[in-house]
């Protein structure tokens, strides 16, 4: 993923290099390993306390004191009432001292009490059981007794009391599912993996018998990203050492789900834990009231200073002469007459200082957070935001981006799970250029193949025969979906429903949920994993096993995703899925142009497409392959980067199959959003992955383009018939030329932008003939609609920071929910 | 409103694990102040509202500003220099000639003619320039608790009072600056009969200054019968007076802290051009104008110093009407705003009547 290949570009930079390199030895089960393994260094780790309350008892009044005299206004005001108290100045100390002194007390009371709920918080996770595996047997412990190196049972449901690398499960398959809700927001189950040499340890006494170290590195905060290696020690044999990546890393904060138990060594504990290095490094989003505060701050306290030099020099200037410096009736004492001539003037300039310090009101501070205080509670309050389903209103979690929401002019939006439903139904597919219609489902019964496929255009032959066989089959193993064969709802088990298990997929992507469960449909039925065979229910209701090798993950920069299996006839065989755009270029047979065109039709109808490939493989590049492969995964640096080297060099000289086609459908009301967004004057963009049709039908079926749009065109197409430079020029024109047209009245014309990825990576990079970057920033401000299609990760994060960046400096909201947009929201002001 | 996908959630480093249940209304109450439904006026800014505002505005202040300005000059006012700076004024000689030390003191006589007669009451003031009676030493150097009769403080006076607390090692009664610096002249007022007969006029010296003053602020020590001599030996007399606060006046209500001119001064002015009550002219009856218009002659024994920082002295005689002294200027201003508002409604009511109809939506631009 390029995604943290980014990140770790930038943790690395963060953390320093030697932490990187640094890596750390576990011993599983605190037992040294056998002798002639490496030796055993004990190390020191800290013990699995959580601490995310910031005082203690003792240090609570000088750190808290120290804490807010921090903030440049509360530093302020102590000055001024200190001066106030040392000098003899016109206003009392008291006047500043005592709105200072109650400020003071009531922020820390506040943060006293905030502190206490903390402590009172920590304590009890602290102190919550663990069942750790000691001399064969559970032990029930509390949780910031765990050490590195323990061996922990967590049942289902429970959350995960440290960061764990998953040793066995209560699965046969080695796997187990969790939710990261609460950590990223993602709800879906993820399913995490056993290293095969372990999975086999399954009770409390397998478990105390397995040696075995882990090798992995310094804990760092990137949630997605985990690199080890575990040498499993077996009696007298050699150490067989496994890569282990994110994959096998249970976060703390995660929970159990649909597991009953597992088996899991501690790896990083307390506030090692990623979890609690996110908190620790998490930078506050200050919003922008109160950076333009504090610059006002600034200013204030420069016109202050400037204010009382001058008055100091317009009193010395005036009491030149002694008539006026002391005049008979007014004397001086003779102390003040034995001063220095410098200290009374630094004493009046203080005085003045004083006299003028309240330019900067005490009470602005206490007044912005009063302000969003309650602002929270009406956003809380706020009828028309409450949820019927759920029964909850809006809820605040903090305080300090409200007023934000109200200045947002740019709203970035990722498409699909925001704009769209995120719930896949498979449409139809297309084999060669023969499409396929699956009927809607009688019922839940499965009819036979030849009622329930519309061949549309059918010249049966044999060659065609064998792709849609292969296709559909590639469509069948090509996934990461997960079968779930009961289900329990409301806690009765419904093992066995109509006499045949119910399947239930579960898959982090429901792309792939809504294509097997169209090739269910379409007579092909998954039925298992077992034991790294696929099974697979065809038509003639027989099952196909497939020997699955390896799975070689989809990657939003790849945009696709493979798979490895050896079929019962000895085979082997790669299926390649992704997006078009990315299979394309590496097919070297097949139908393509039927293809293309069939995909293109698709995704002006706002269908999602993907295209399906394959490649025989001989044995000798199987094992070309699998070397590659395992190299990769086995390299504790570098990793993400060679493992994409080893995928490119896998897929390719594809033999092209077919394509699909899955409707994603808006969300309820999506329109209606965009349209009063529209009306309230903010920019909406669509970021998007897909397809520039797809997006774009979206973006009509969303009411983002309206039939009066006028769409502008920025895409690779238009830039390879012309210059990118001519392209621009005229862009601008249009749009330039439609401002002086239309004068004052607003709403004449409104245009629409469609950009695509690679236009805008050119764009972006300033060329020798001028910058595009301030061409494309005035033709998109001009437009109240953009589409940025084919967009990768880094590049949405990148729009975002050029409008931010843009003369006005528009406070800019991001919305998504994949990964693949959190760069997005990162940069963004609010992020959603 | 999540900040970030992870740092809201993991706001207090722990995972809430929210249950089912408690699901008793959390439906947010339906009141007008929680859904923000309180009656609020916004208004906007119309030609139909603007216009009739701002003639309402004008020919309102208009009539008031000329009332008040015709009132004001219905004050009769009269104002005499006699600082003595040029050599051809009487005074020219006691300004010059004028040392802290001398005993006998400076007698002036300055005529002067009324040209109409002042009717009702007629306040005598003086009026003192460049006096910075607002200067920050200035102001601070009294003690309040002295003045009040406090014992204690008439012998240990306010260190605010330097460097006009002690004298020959006495504590100065009344302490402080502007005490010390409290004006001394004499002024009376003759009127020249037109037969050549002099005619004092009876100045009358109680009830010039706040009665809470003299009631409340400032006390004599040791009560209203004590015998000032008495409650007063011990301490100092302040610098520049010639006489002891205990013989300011002969009548003892009068006397001491109590006395009327003394707590007149003491109420400091904010600006260095100042005037002060000094005495009034009792009206004799509703036939005789208080001051006729003719000959007059001001006496006044000249002790105060004020060429030292190029101060200027005057005395003033003023009637009063309803609305206090002479004060042109707040009738002027009246005047002004009614104008300036009337002629901006006019103007935007020709702009209004060219331009409006041309387009209704201008009303509320965009």
């Amino acid at each position: 993923m390029d995604f943290s290949v980014l990140r770790n570009l930038i943790s690395r930079y963060c953390v320093g290099e030697e932490n990187w390199l640094d890596s750390r030895t576990v011993y599983i089960g605190q037992k040294e390993p056998p002798p002639g393994a490496a030796a055993y260094i004990p190390q020191r780790y800290p013990d699995n306390r959580i601490v995310s309350s910031k005082y203690t008892f003792w240090n609570f009044i000088p750190k808290n004191l120290f804490e807010q005299f921090r903030r440049i206004a509360n530093f302020y005001f102590l000055v001024i009432f200190l001066v106030q108290l040392i000098i003899d100045t016109p206003t009392s100390p008291v006047t500043s001292g005592l709105p200072l002194f109650f400020v003071i007390t009531v922020t820390a009371i506040k943060q006293g009490y905030e502190d206490w709920l903390r402590h009172k918080a920590d304590c009890s996770i602290n102190e919550c059981p663990v069942d750790v595996v000691q001399q064969g047997k559970a032990a029930r412990t509390q949780s910031h007794k765990l050490r590195v190196g323990d061996v922990v049972v967590v049942k289902e449901d429970e959350t995960f009391p440290c960061d764990l690398v998953l040793l066995s499960s209560s699965r046969e398959d080695g796997t187990c599912y969790v939710t990261t809700a609460s950590l990223d927001g993602e709800s879906s189950h993820k399913t995490y993996y056993a290293v095969p040499d372990t999975k086999a340890f399954r009770t409390d006494r397998e478990v105390e018998s397995l040696h075995a170290t882990i090798e992995c590195e310094q804990p760092q905060p990137d949630l997605y990203k985990f690199v080890g290696r575990i040498n499993v020690y077996k009696d007298t044999e050699e150490p067989v050492a496994r890569p282990l990546g994110s994959e096998n890393l249970l976060l703390r904060g995660a929970t159990l789900k649909n597991t009953h138990h597992i088996y899991a060594v501690a790896i990083y504990t307390g506030m090692e834990t990623k979890m609690a290095l996110n908190y620790q490094s998490k930078s506050q989003k200050r919003s922008a009231v109160e950076k333009s505060m504090n610059a006002f701050l600034i200013v204030y306290l420069c016109i202050l200073i400037s204010k009382a030099v001058i008055n100091t020099v317009l009193k010395y200037a005036w009491q030149w002469s002694p008539d006026r410096d002391e005049p008979w009736y007014n004397h001086r004492t003779e102390n003040e007459r034995q001063r220095p001539v410098v200290i009374r003037a630094f004493t009046d300039f203080l005085a003045f200082m004083v006299l003028f310090n309240y330019i900067i009101p005490v009470s602005m501070y206490v007044t912005v957070e009063m302000q969003k205080f309650l602002g929270s509670y009406f956003i809380t309050w706020d009828e028309e935001m409450f949820d019927e389903e759920l029964g909850e209103g809006a809820q605040v979690n903090t305080s300090d981006l409200n007023e934000e929401l109200g200045q947002v002019e740019y709203v970035f939006t990722d498409k699909t799970g925001t704009l769209t439903e995120n719930n896949m139904e498979f449409i139809e597919c297309c084999v060669d250029g023969n499409v396929y219609v699956p009927h809607a489902i009688c019922n839940g019964q499965i009819l036979s193949a030849a009622s329930s496929i519309d061949m549309i255009d059918s010249s049966p032959g044999g060659y065609r025969r064998e792709h849609e066989d292969l296709f559909f089959r590639a469509l069948c193993l090509c996934h990461t979906v997960q079968v779930k064969e009961e289900e329990t709802v409301d806690g009765i088990k419904r093992g066995f429903h109509q006499g045949r298990p119910t399947s239930f997929y579960i898959s982090s992507s429901p792309d792939e949920v809504a294509l097997v469960e169209g090739m269910k449909r379409l007579g092909y039925t998954y039925l298992r994993l077992k034991d790294n065979y696929m099974e697979i229910l065809n038509k003639d209701d027989e099952i196909e096993r497939f020997e699955l090798l390896h799975v070689l993950n989809f990657d939003s920069v790849r945009r696709r995703m493979s798979v490895i299996v050896k079929s019962s006839s000895g085979e082997y065989l790669l299926f390649c899925k992704g997006a078009d755009s990315s299979i394309f270029p590496r097919v070297v047979s097949g139908k393509v142009e039927q293809v293309k065109a069939r995909v293109e039709q698709n995704a002006v109808e706002g269908l999602r497409t993907l295209c399906v490939a394959f490649r025989r493989l001989s044995p000798d590049d199987y094992q070309e392959a699998c070397l590659l492969l395992t190299q990769a995964k086995l390299a504790l640096q570098d990793r993400e980067q060679r493992l994409a080297q080893a995928y490119d060099a896998i897929e390719r000289d594809f033999v092209l199959l077919g394509a699909t086609a899955v409707e994603d459908r808006l969300q309820e009301k999506a329109a209606d959003t965009i349209e009063s967004l529209h009306k309230a004057g903010m920019k909406v963009w669509v970021l998007t992955g897909d397809k520039m049709e797809t997006a774009a039908a979206t973006c009509y079926a969303s009411k983002l383009f309206r039939r009066s749009t006028q769409i502008l065109e920025l895409t690779k197409k238009r830039t390879e018939e012309q210059s990118l430079h001519d392209v621009m020029f005229e862009l601008s024109r249009t749009v330039l030329r439609q401002r002086s047209m239309s004068g004052l009245s607003v709403d004449c014309l409104d245009y629409g932008l469609i950009i695509d990825g690679a236009t805008l990576t050119a764009v972006l990079k300033s060329g020798p003939e001028g910058n595009y970057r301030e061409v494309f920033l005035e033709v998109s401000r001009n437009c109240s609609a953009v589409l940025c299609c084919r967009m990768a990760p880094l590049q949405k994060a990148q729009i975002v920071k050029l409008i931010k960046a843009s003369k006005e400096h528009p406070i800019t909201l991001a919305i998504g929910d994949g990964a693949n947009d959190v760069s997005m929201i990162l940069e963004a002001h609010v992020g959603i | 409103m999540m900040a970030s996908s992870y740092n809201a959630k993991e706001e207090d480093g722990h995972i809430t694990v929210s249950g089912p249940g408690t699901l008793k209304s959390k439906k947010p109450d339906n009141t007008a102040f929680k859904q923000q439904r309180l009656p609020a006026w916004q208004p906007i800014l119309t030609a139909g509202t603007v216009l009739p505002a701002f003639f309402v505005i004008g020919l309102l202040f208009i009539p008031i500003g000329i009332g008040l300005y015709v009132t004001s000059n219905n004050i009769k006012e009269f104002e005499i220099d006699y600082t003595g700076t040029d050599p051809s004024s009487p005074c020219y000689n006691c300004s010059v000639n004028f040392s802290w030390n001398s005993s006998r003191p400076c007698s002036c006589s300055l005529p002067f003619t009324l040209e109409q007669p002042f009717e009702s009451n007629v306040f005598v003031y003086y009026g003192l320039s460049n006096f910075y009676q607002n200067h920050r030493r200035y102001v601070k150097s009294r003690d309040d608790s002295q003045l009040n009769g406090n014992v204690d403080s008439l012998k240990s006076p306010s260190k605010e009072c330097e460097p006009y607390a002690h004298s020959d090692n006495k504590p100065i009664a009344p302490c402080g600056a502007i005490a010390n610096s409290m004006f001394n002249d004499t002024l009376e007022l003759f009127f020249m009969d037109p037969n050549g007969t002099r005619i004092q006029i009876p100045l009358t010296k109680r009830g010039i200054a706040w009665w809470t003053d003299k009631h409340v602020k400032f006390r004599n020590p040791g009560g209203d019968s004590a015998n000032l001599t008495s409650v007063f030996q011990g301490t100092s007399k302040p610098v520049n007076w010639h006489r002891p606060v205990s013989e300011l006046d002969s009548d003892p209500e009068n006397n001491g802290f109590v006395n009327e001119d003394f707590i007149v001064w003491m109420r400091t002015a904010a600006l260095p051009t100042f005037r002060k009550l000094y005495r009034i002219v009792q009206k004799k009856s509703h036939l005789v104008p208080t001051l006729p218009s003719g000959n007059y002659t001001l006496e006044v024994v000249y002790n105060y110093p004020v060429r030292s920082f190029d101060g200027r002295k005057r005395m003033i005689l003023s009637t009063i009407s309803w609305m206090g002294g002479k004060n042109p200027f707040l009738g002027l201003a009246y005047i002004t705003v009614g104008a300036v508002c009337f002629f901006l409604g006019v103007v935007l009511l020709v702009i209004h009547h060219k331009y409006g109809s041309r387009n209704n939506s201008a009303d509320i631009p965009n």
